[in-house]
This record gives C-alpha cells, sequence and structure tokens, in this order.
C-alpha cells in the first residue's frame, strides 16, 4: 500500500503528514508515507483543497486534517 | 431582549475592568456563535464539496451569471492560502473561464462563515450583509474586468496543459445518526483551530476599546479626508491577516472614530490581497496578469470604501 500525503507545504498539510505517520506506526502496518508538494501531481489527482490524504493514488480526504483515529480508520478500511 | 444578555452579566460580574470585561463578553459570544455556525458548515460542506460547485460551473454555458456564481461559491468555501494553486489550476482545467476563477478568488478570503460571525456580533446584521454584498460585489465587477481583458496568455503556460484524472472522492455513505456526530466533530475541531486567532483578535481589539480614547482617531483621519481610503487600502495590500484576527480589531478601531469605510478598505485589503498571496500565485500567473489582478482588485476596494463612507452611517 502507498500512502501519500499531497500539500503545498504550508503548517496544516505539514501536520496531516506527521499524524499520518503516527497513525502508520500505530498500526504496526508495512508502508511508506509519501509527501507530495509538486503542484502537477497533486492537480493531475483531481483534488482541489488542501491537504490531501491518497492511498494508491486515489484521494480518500481532503481540505481538512482529522485526528489520528480517524486516519487509523481511513487507513485500515482501505487495505482491504 | 438582547439574547447575549446573559453573557453581558457574566462579564459583569467577573470584572469591573473595561477592557477585560469588553473581552469576556465577546470572546463568550463569539464562541458560542462560532460553534453554531462551524456545525452547520460542516454539514454544507459535506454535501457541497467544492469539487462539486466546480463541477457545477464546468456544467454549462452560463452567460454571466457565472461571476455572481464564481463569487458566491467563494463565500461558502472555506479557504486556506495553500488551497488557492490547486483551485485556481483545477477551475481552468474544468473548462470555466479565467474571469470566473478570478471572482472566486477575489472573494473567497473575504467571506467565510468565522467572518460572517464575527461581523454579526460585532457589527450588528446590517453592516454584515452589506459587507457580504460589497465582498461578492467585488468579486463579480473585479472578474468581470478581468476577463475583458483578456489574460488568458498571461497564466503560466504549464497550467494549460495540466489534465487531470476524473477522480471523485470515495463517497462516503453513512448513516444520518452517524453524520450528525460527524459534523460535530469536524465543526468543533475547526472552532478549534481558529480559537486562538479570535481571542488574539478581540483581545487587541479590547485593548483599544479600553485603553484609547473614544474619537482618538477623528483628528488624523476623517471621512472629509478624501486620501484616507486610498492609503488605508494600499497599506493594506502587502500585509496579511486572517480575516477572523482583523475584524474585532477593526471594529474597536470604528468605534474610537475611524470611517468605516476607510477601515474596511484597509480590512478587504489586509485579508482579500496579501504579498504571500502575490508570491503563491506568482507560480501559475504571469506578472502582467498578477499586477492586474491586484490593481483592479485594490481599485475596487477603494471604491468600496469610498461607498460606505458616503452611504452607511
Amino acid at each position: 500500500m502507498q500512502i501519500q500525503v499531497l500539500g503545498s507545504g504550508c503548517p496544516t498539510c505539514k501536520k496531516l503528514f506527521e499524524r499520518t505517520k503516527q497513525a502508520v506506526q500505530g498500526l504496526g502496518i508495512s508502508a511508506e508515507v509519501e509527501y507530495i508538494t509538486d503542484i502537477q501531481r497533486i492537480v493531475e489527482m483531481g483534488v482541489m483543497q488542501m491537504p490531501v490524504l491518497a492511498i494508491d493514488g486515489k484521494p480518500i480526504l481532503t481540505g481538512f486534517v482529522p485526528d489520528i483515529e480517524k486516519i487509523k480508520s481511513l487507513l485500515s478500511a482501505g487495505k482491504c | 431582549m438582547d439574547i447575549f444578555y446573559p453573557i453581558k452579566l457574566l462579564a459583569d460580574w467577573l470584572t469591573p475592568n473595561v477592557a477585560l470585561n469588553f473581552f469576556i463578553y465577546d470572546a463568550v459570544k463569539i464562541m458560542l456563535l462560532l460553534l453554531v455556525i462551524n456545525y452547520f458548515m460542516a454539514i454544507i460542506r459535506y454535501y457541497l464539496p467544492v469539487e462539486k460547485l466546480r463541477d457545477f460551473l464546468a456544467s454549462r454555458k452560463w452567460y454571466g451569471v457565472d461571476y455572481l456564481l464564481g463569487s458566491f461559491f467563494g463565500t461558502i468555501t472555506p479557504f486556506c492560502s495553500c488551497s488557492s494553486i490547486p483551485l485556481f489550476i483545477g477551475f481552468l482545467e474544468a473548462g470555466i473561464p479565467l474571469g470566473v476563477t478570478l471572482s472566486f478568488l477575489i472573494t473567497s478570503p473575504l467571506v467565510n462563515q468565522v467572518a460572517v460571525v464575527l461581523f454579526a456580533g460585532l457589527f450588528g446584521w446590517k453592516i454584515t450583509i452589506l459587507y457580504v454584498m460589497a465582498a461578492v460585489l467585488l468579486g463579480v465587477v473585479g472578474g468581470f474586468i478581468l476577463s475583458k481583458l483578456k489574460l488568458e496568455k498571461y497564466v503560466a503556460d504549464y497550467v494549460w496543459q495540466i489534465k487531470s484524472q476524473k477522480n471523485a472522492i470515495i463517497d462516503k455513505k453513512e448513516p444520518f445518526v452517524k453524520l450528525i456526530k460527524f459534523f460535530w466533530i469536524e465543526g468543533w475541531s475547526f472552532t478549534k483551530k481558529i480559537t486562538p486567532y479570535v481571542l488574539l483578535g478581540i483581545g487587541v481589539g479590547a485593548l483599544i476599546h479600553g485603553y484609547i480614547p473614544a474619537g482618538f482617531f477623528e483628528k488624523y483621519i476623517t471621512a472629509e479626508n478624501f486620501f484616507a481610503v486610498p492609503i488605508a487600502a494600499i497599506v493594506g495590500v502587502p500585509m496579511y491577516a486572517n480575516a477572523v484576527g482583523v475584524i474585532p480589531i477593526m471594529r474597536s478601531l470604528v468605534e474610537k472614530g475611524v470611517p468605516l469605510g476607510t477601515a474596511m478598505a484597509f480590512m478587504m485589503a489586509v485579508v482579500g490581497l496579501s504579498l504571500p498571496a502575490a508570491l503563491i500565485l506568482k507560480r501559475v500567473m504571469k506578472i502582467k496578469l498578477l499586477v492586474y489582478f491586484f490593481g483592479i482588485t485594490t481599485i475596487n476596494i477603494i471604491i468600496i470604501g469610498y461607498l460606505f463612507n458616503a452611504f452607511v452611517k
């Protein structure tokens, strides 16, 4: 599973990146969390509101930073 | 009767200090209003994400109504400056005209639910409605003029080449009972996030209220002073602050004698245009478009300032 956090490098986006990394650790899954700031790739994904959490190139959350528990449940839902 | 009267009693009971009393009253009142409105905005955002608004705008020819729609959508979309680039490209890529996209970009930072609550709580509903109308008008007129200038060639070239996959956000169908809780959590987390800025703004406003003598600014800035509005707007352009922090300060300035239109021109320039925003937008706009965008918006802000000074008492 490929987990991506997309953002333009603003504090909100970085927070989602940090929380996602923690969530992955907490779940104990072996997945790489990638932080994408390249605007071209962000737009290509078809999303417009930062930050974005995506699994395998599919956005599952846009526009806000949820708490770690929410991220965990999203990640475990996306796994199966 | 004023439904906020109990808060006034609470503030009076807690402290006689003018600034502190003022701070407690405003802070409690605004925080309560914010909690309510953020809950409703969470509902609106759930059913109307910006992607849907974009698709609606791109779905047909609108013959000019789209400027109003674009500007109006700007008012209900929560806006973080980090999103302005993907929004800009996403709108253009969907086939929405440049002018309409700019209408959206102009209005979006000026009006959001938090700004409306602060305005209503501090200035009353009449001024709030006038402010929202002014901000929407600013977007519509600005976008319309910019579209007439045929500036498409001054959008960064790579923008026109990007093709996005139509990637619908996975639709989360959840039972309504679960949603009620979800909206609450969303609304609450947003309220928590902006609280420090709101309190900071109210705090500075309370200090002005408590320690600057009434009519202090009248000596320097009067509605008759022709240059006050343009100076206020131009000084405000490079500065950046969130609407949330500026509105309480602006209220106290008005209370101490700054004319409303002058204060509003300053506030709109600070919130709507800024050096950081220019630097971000430079990634998608060539310098000429950026200059026109800022120039025309500034001129319109100055006109709005004059109109408020002339007609709103």
